[in-house]
């Protein structure tokens, strides 16, 4: 047997994207074992709990919300978007990293993204999930989020087609919808493969239901493929759309300090960062307690952290060019945004982002940083941390000072506004525990692929 | 036609190549009527039993098709005919604001498209189907490879056929029941 499927391991000596040893029955029944024998652990149990309080507590805030209305945020003018926003971006930016994962390395013949792909796709919906709730609770009245949809009504009014916002509405669900169905998609073979393992008579019944009956023929396989291949096509130029539209939100209106053409590509590499930090914070511990070192290994962690510095470097130019045209267009409002933002009352925020994003990452360049699994989880958390403070000063300092000094103010978030924040870090938390748990994190048709007794020999071709 | 007693014969192998050989051999001889089962896709398999271009493509064309166009004459019909708000006299078919949506439009007509042409075309969701009778086919989503050939095929022979099966040096050769 090969050393390395890829037969890259033996030139460059990087670590395989499986070890050696495993066989199409071993890959099966290792990642299938762990939805369908494994006891439930103790520490699932805990994360499970913690993950779920805090889901309560988000319907705590959001049933508190629908009673008071979002007075009992700190939104106010001048600053009327708040943590609603800063916490929509922030998501919505973790989920870019699934689908460049799925799609973008699919459509470049990057086999090493088949072991970590299944749980970032899973980790995207979560995410735009934990995204799409804040801008309808911000709307006011939730409950009417469906007047955004153009539909025949009573009214007889419709959506304004030329507002970023209602591009907005398109832009995300259209990616959710999209994100779902090519996830789902994924996931038939596999769930044919639990159907055929599953003991229990209710999980056989649950695994054939959602599997349809997939029966792994020949003509299945080949439109199979064909449609993952255009999936995937479809998803890559859809997931550079979507931060971009995003951006719009900001870049099409005239505030000093969103007015600015470089929000769409800054955006969007800010993105992919915090979601391959957000990859990285979730596939360390799984991979150490699921014993799943051999599938995600090593060379995932280091390509992980790799695209973290560079799309990391992408935001540190995003940064500098918005100094720099700030000095280039000369404007007093720009100038006066810009030092408000490097000393005004929010600078300390600026400079820990500045320390998060730039500064600390550059450790990445060092080859023993990328191979230290604690260091690696530390600095991911640093990267969500940094992204997290981007967005609360793009939206917030910018905002706060408005054009006339009469109208200045400051924001400060209440306790329900971090409620909500940390809600939905709960409810992302705990839907990914029960996917873990309840399907196969790893996609096991995959990663048979990838071994090299999966090679149809030269004779049969 | 009659419905033939059984469904069909199915033989099963260890290994990718195998599968390709044996399919291939089946399709020379003449049988048409047969499928091959994997546990992943392999390129030389649906090549082997003549199922050489998939039509979800073209599925996939027309989605994306009707989703733009569909988008477009959606926010012009809206924005210009049904509910025109006149701004400074500037242009109602303001074509560069509704590209956003006329894309967004396009991807997800064509991924809808993809997906349910997809399993159209593979005729899922099938709650049943006959080759699940055979005990061992549960291994066709592990590690095991099966190729199938059906009862209704014009060259198909009870015994013939199971004579050419056993001689492609298979597992074994069952029959698949109704």
């Amino acid at each position: 047997m090969a050393e390395d499927p890829t037969g890259q391991a033996p030139r460059t000596g990087r670590p395989p994207v499986i070890a050696p040893g495993y066989t199409f029955a071993t890959v099966t029944d290792k990642i299938s074992a762990i939805v369908l024998s494994r006891r439930t652990s103790m520490g699932w149990i805990v994360g499970f709990g913690v993950g779920f309080i805090l889901t309560m507590v988000l319907l705590l805030a959001v049933s508190y919300l629908l009673v008071k209305g979002v007075g009992i945020w700190g939104i106010d003018i001048p600053v009327a978007w708040g943590f609603a926003i800063v916490n929509f971006v922030w998501w919505i930016g973790i989920g870019h990293a699934g689908t460049l994962i799925s799609a973008i390395l699919l459509l470049l013949n990057q086999p090493w993204r088949n072991s970590i792909n299944r749980f970032a796709e899973a980790m995207t919906l979560f995410a735009v999930m934990c995204a799409g709730m804040f801008p309808l609770l911000h709307l006011g009245r939730p409950w009417l989020f469906y007047w955004l949809f153009p539909y025949p009504n009573t009214m007889q009014v419709w959506p304004q087609f030329r507002s970023p916002l209602v591009w907005d509405v398109f832009a995300v669900s259209t990616y959710f919808t999209v994100s779902l169905l090519f996830w789902f998609v994924g996931l038939i073979p596999d769930l044919g493969t639990l159907r055929d393992r599953a003991h229990s008579r209710f999980a056989r019944a649950a695994y054939g239901f959602l599997a349809m009956g997939w029966r792994g023929s020949a003509r299945h396989w080949k439109n199979y493929e064909s449609a993952y291949l255009l999936l995937a096509g479809l998803a890559t130029p859809l997931v550079v759309s979507v931060h971009t539209v995003v951006s719009f939100d900001f870049a099409i209106s005239i505030v000093p300090g969103w007015h600015t053409t470089i929000f769409p590509p800054y955006f969007v590499a800010g993105a992919i960062y915090s979601g391959f930090a957000m990859v990285l914070v979730i596939a360390i511990p799984i991979r150490k307690y699921y014993g799943l070192g051999d599938m995600i290994t090593m060379r995932h962690l280091d390509n992980s952290a790799k695209i973290m510095l560079v799309t990391g470097l992408i935001v540190a130019y995003g940064y500098l060019i918005e100094g720099f045209m700030t000095w280039y267009k000369s404007e007093d409002f720009d100038f006066f945004m810009m030092k408000n933002r490097l000393m005004g009352p929010y600078a300390p925020l600026y400079w820990a982002l500045i320390f998060c994003n730039i500064l600390a990452p550059q450790v990445l360049w060092s080859r023993r940083v990328r191979q230290s699994v604690g260091a690696l989880f530390t600095i991911s958390i640093v990267v969500l941390i940094g992204m997290w403070l981007e967005r609360f000063v793009i939206v917030i300092t910018s905002l706060h000072r408005d054009f006339l000094t009469s109208s200045w103010g400051m924001y400060y978030p209440t306790r329900w506004d971090w409620l909500t924040f940390w809600g939905t870090v709960g409810f992302f938390g705990m839907s990914m525990y029960l996917f873990i748990r309840f399907l196969p994190m790893i996609s096991i048709f995959e990663m048979r692929t990838l071994l090299p007794e999966a090679e149809v020999e030269a004779e049969a071709k | 036609m009659k419905r033939p007693p059984i469904f069909g014969l199915m033989a099963e192998f260890d290994s990718p190549t195998e599968l390709a050989l044996a399919a291939r051999k089946a399709y020379e001889e003449g049988y048409r009527r047969l499928d091959a089962y994997s546990p992943f896709p392999i390129e030389e398999v649906s090549e082997a039993i003549g199922f050489g271009h998939s039509r979800v493509p073209l599925v996939v064309l027309v989605g994306g098709l009707l989703g733009g166009i569909g988008g477009y004459l959606m926010q012009y019909w809206i924005s210009a005919l049904n509910y025109p708000i006149n701004v400074a006299g500037r242009p109602l078919n303001s074509w560069p604001a509704f590209i956003v949506v006329t894309f967004e439009m396009t991807i997800l007509g064509a991924a809808l498209f993809a997906v349910f042409g997809m399993l159209a075309l593979n005729r899922l969701p099938m709650p049943y189907h006959p080759v699940f009778n055979v005990e061992r086919f549960a291994f066709a989503s592990k590690d095991r490879f099966f190729l199938c050939i059906y009862a209704d095929d014009r060259k198909f022979d009870r015994a013939q056929t199971e004579k050419f099966l056993a001689g492609l040096n298979p597992k074994n050769v069952s029959e698949v029941p109704h």
